[in-house]
């Protein structure tokens, strides 16, 4: 590298940087009360628009003087709208309050902010260590957690690039810059880093590929086409720190000699494209990104491009073939993109969660990302765990726990004091994974090993009121409808499997449906193009595997274990349990099946209830008198007076 | 040129060339439907032409391939030969299958693959499935039978490549893919003339309408 480059990095990126500090410290007024609300999609979902006005006019009405500040998503989203207050006049540390509704907000402008009463019974607990409340960094979640690439989430403003500079942001760019582009790919390589979208492939070795690769353009892609059903972990990094992104962009450009770089959202992520966007300009104003980086005659140009919505795009080939202007449909493999990918340019494709690891090595170095999680899985895995769940929301943990403990001591366990039934791991294309197994440590080859896959984060966690062929059933209905059409296999077999499911559901299942589902899922694993078809089959080999006797009841008892299939479940009271006189449950039910009988109770006319489960809500708690049976038949006969 | 064996055979070839190609020349059949030869990448869509490599794990499409020198190819194992009938019965089961009312009978690629595959054209175990409507004649000049359509691609292929874009394509998605039609002014569409889709079609998807 030529010296003088570096000393105009340097210098550059220093005045950059001492003014983005005294920006931030300017801001931050220690005089007034700083108001921090996460407004990531969680926190927006939840009501944070709303709990922002509220705050603002409850301000304006009491003359008090405050700064709002929006941030990212912190994960717990189980506790959205969250929002935490600084004010250093009440002599109390900043307080993490959770479910801040309009009214919560301002109830705390008059008592916390005016009186300095923090409401104890709203508030989660403090930011710091302090003797009046407890610290949230002592609850078991914070404990449990290790953050790397979630560790500024919902703490910075995702839309001032000076906070995430002023923390340190865009240095590991610049220490890049100055050093040699194969030092920072064999960096990665030995950190073993291995992609975060699903499949695992080391990241040093593709960009090893990409950066020894002929040919004068090369191009850099984020894969931020996350379409797993109920999966977020994207989303939010994308809102919560866009600029540790784009730092791990311009490392990975640089290092492999790329020019250009594409962000893939999928449409879908407002928020998430108009984040990014505005890092994009705002990066690009600085001189971190575009032309000429910090004087370096690195050139990087960075365009965001948004997916219309097919799951299929988030497959690397699919991917590129939609950025081309053609139907987003899968490649048969080789070439690799790494070979030939973007108009047949050596291509990297990685996650949103592997280009934000990336700052985090080069600054720390690979020794010590690859000492933590596991040999073989080094680093954290990020997970959004939503389901029957105490605490569900966006996690970061070391590889290597275990399934158990990710879910009863970080997330909490089941709620309602019910059983644990089963964890699906890997998207629509994992497994379902049984109490017995949940020793599993959370690493790429554990999970294959079981039948799972790490997938790009998605977990679902189910209760023992789960039926299991219902849930291989929908994330095959999911698949099925998200072929994109191309290969026998995928198209007609999915099609095939999701008909027999179907068929086992609705308690028409036959002797040989096991045996078939069993021959078309190896042969739809074995025969698929890409890898949407070759894992398509997952759930249903895993519940197969692990739930079999949940199958065989529904075909050669017509029963539903879980009493989940409505065609084989119905609903009837308990009249030992039914209360006299109690009309709660006649008006919830929309085709009028409930009836009186004649000591006043209740009875269901099972030819007309169409098992809605409205009744089993409607019914108060200390009766309970709503039961679920399974099969159908088993249901009491009540006989309706006549009328 | 190299040399490799295939069934036990040995066969010298061109330096590049793809096994399937390979094969056929060699008179080693290979079921196959969306492979064209010349093909500049192979759409590996059907799933058909698989056989198995020696010191390469699971079956693989031959259409993919490029052949190698010293390589040790089966066409005719049990594994290959299980995926292939899978594959076809697949495809049969949403097939219309009335050959004594079709076009394609006995030039069809369908019975051909059926015949040499051993598999009946109505698969016993899979339930068939059916696209609405039997016609689409949304075209100018052309019916399609959705039906009969095996998606093999071949039409839009030939399309692309007779003009210089294609006025065939994909449409929709999973079970529901079918061949669909750009939107074109008709006095500038050439297929009146071309019908270069219609003679590429392995199971007379796609006809020329009468008039009349």
């Amino acid at each position: 590298m030529n010296p003088i480059y570096n000393q105009q990095v340097e210098q550059a990126f220093d005045a950059i940087r001492q003014e983005a500090i005294s920006k931030t410290k300017a801001a931050k007024n220690e005089d007034i009360p700083e108001i921090t609300i996460g407004k990531a999609t969680c926190g927006l979902a939840a009501g944070a628009l709303d709990t922002e006005s509220a705050f603002k006019e409850a301000l304006a009405e009491q003359g008090i003087q405050a700064r709002m500040k929006s941030v990212g998503c912190i994960g717990h989203c189980y506790a959205e709208p969250i929002v935490i207050i600084d004010h250093p006049a009440s002599g109390f540390p900043p307080i993490f309050y959770h479910q801040v509704t309009p009214g919560k907000a301002r109830m705390l402008v008059k008592s916390f902010l005016l009186d300095h009463d923090p409401l104890f019974e709203h508030l989660l607990g403090a930011m710091r260590e302090n003797e009046m409340i407890p610290q949230v960094l002592d609850f078991p979640r914070f404990q449990f957690e290790k953050r790397i690439v979630m560790e500024q989430s919902g703490f910075i403003d995702p839309g001032k690039i000076e906070e995430y500079i002023a923390r340190g942001g865009y240095s590991q760019l610049v220490k890049v810059l100055q050093s040699d582009p194969e030092e920072i790919v064999q960096g990665v390589k030995r950190s073993g880093l291995r992609g975060r979208g699903g499949a695992g492939f080391l990241t040093g070795a593709k960009w090893e590929f990409v950066s020894r690769a002929e040919g004068k353009e090369k191009v850099i892609i984020c894969n931020g086409d996350e379409g797993d059903p109920g999966a977020y972990m994207d989303r939010t990094i994308l809102e919560s720190n866009p600029h540790q992104l784009l730092e791990g962009m311009a490392i990975c450009a640089y290092a492999v000699g790329a020019g250009r770089a594409i962000v893939y959202i999928r449409a879908e992520y407002p928020l998430a494209v108009q984040t990014i966007t505005q890092a994009i300009q705002q990066a690009e104003a600085l001189g971190l990104l575009g032309k000429n980086i910090l004087g370096s005659s690195f050139d990087l140009e960075v365009v965001v491009f948004q997916g219309s919505g097919a799951f299929v795009c988030g497959e690397e080939t699919a991917l590129i073939k939609s950025i081309e202007g053609e139907r987003g449909m899968p490649q048969h493999r080789p070439p690799y993109p790494a070979q030939s990918g973007l108009w047949g340019m050596p291509t990297v494709i990685n996650n949103v969660k592997t280009f934000s690891s990336i700052p985090a090595i080069v600054r720390n170095g690979p020794e010590w990302f690859s000492e933590i999680g596991t040999k073989t899985s080094p680093g954290t895995a990020i997970f959004s765990v939503v389901g029957d769940v105490v605490h569900p929301g966006l996690i970061e943990i070391p590889m290597g726990v275990t399934l158990r403990h990710l879910i009863f001591d970080v997330c909490g366990g089941i709620p309602k004091k019910k059983g644990f039934k089963a964890v699906q791991i890997g998207g629509p294309s994992g497994g379902c994974i049984p109490e017995a197994l949940l020793d599993t440590p959370v690493d790429f080859d554990a999970l294959n090993h079981v039948g799972a896959m790490m997938g790009s984060g998605g977990m679902v966690i189910m209760d023992e009121d789960t039926c299991m062929v219902n849930v291989a059933r929908y994330f095959l209905d999911f698949t099925q409808k998200e072929s994109c059409g191309k290969c026998t296999f995928c198209r007609i077999g999915t099609h095939h499997l999701l008909r027999i499911l179907d068929r086992i559901t609705k308690g028409e299942g036959r002797e040989t449906d096991l045996e078939q589902l069993e021959t078309l899922s190896q042969d739809i694993k074995r025969g698929s193009l890409c890898g949407l078809g070759r894992t398509a089959p997952n759930p249903i080999l895993t519940a197969l595997r692990y739930f079999r006797d949940e199958f065989e009841a529904h075909i050669f008892e017509k029963r539903c274990p879980a009493c989940m299939c409505r065609q084989l479940t119905a609903y009837y009271i308990d009249l030992d349990k039914c209360a006299r006189g109690c009309d709660a449950c006649v008006g919830s039910c929309p085709v009028e099946a409930i009836f009186t009988t004649k000591d006043r109770k209740k009875g269901i006319d099972q030819t007309l209830c169409v098992k809605c489960g409205e009744c089993m809500t409607a019914c108060p708690e200390e009766y309970s008198a709503v039961k679920k049976v399974s099969p159908p038949d088993l249901a009491p006969i009540v006989e309706r007076p006549d009328k | 040129m190299i040399t490799l064996t295939i069934d036990n055979r040995e066969i010298t070839a061109k330096e590049g060339a793809t096994l399937l190609q390979v094969c056929l020349d060699h008179d080693i059949y290979i079921p196959h439907l969306c492979y064209l030869e010349g093909m500049e990448h192979a759409a590996a869509s059907c799933r058909l032409c698989f056989v198995e490599i020696e010191g390469v794990a699971g079956p693989v499409t031959s259409c993919t391939t490029i052949v190698k020198e010293g390589m040790v190819v089966k066409t005719d194992t049990e594994v290959v030969r299980h995926l292939q009938r899978a594959s076809l019965q697949l495809l049969l089961s949403v097939h219309h299958v009335d050959c004594a009312h079709c076009p394609a009978n006995r030039k069809c690629a369908l019975q051909d693959m059926a015949k040499f595959l051993k598999v009946g054209l109505k698969p016993k175990y899979l339930e068939q499935h059916l696209k609405e409507p039997e016609i689409d004649q949304g075209h100018p000049y052309l019916d399609y039978y959705p039906n009969r359509c095996v998606l093999c691609g071949r039409c839009v292929l030939v399309c692309k490549n007779s003009h210089d874009r294609p006025f065939l394509t994909f449409a929709k998605r999973g079970l529901d893919t079918v061949i669909s039609f750009y939107e074109e002014d008709r006095a500038e569409m050439p297929c009146d003339e071309c019908l270069a889709c219609v003679e590429i079609c392995p199971v007379s998807a796609l006809m020329k309408r009468k008039v009349g």
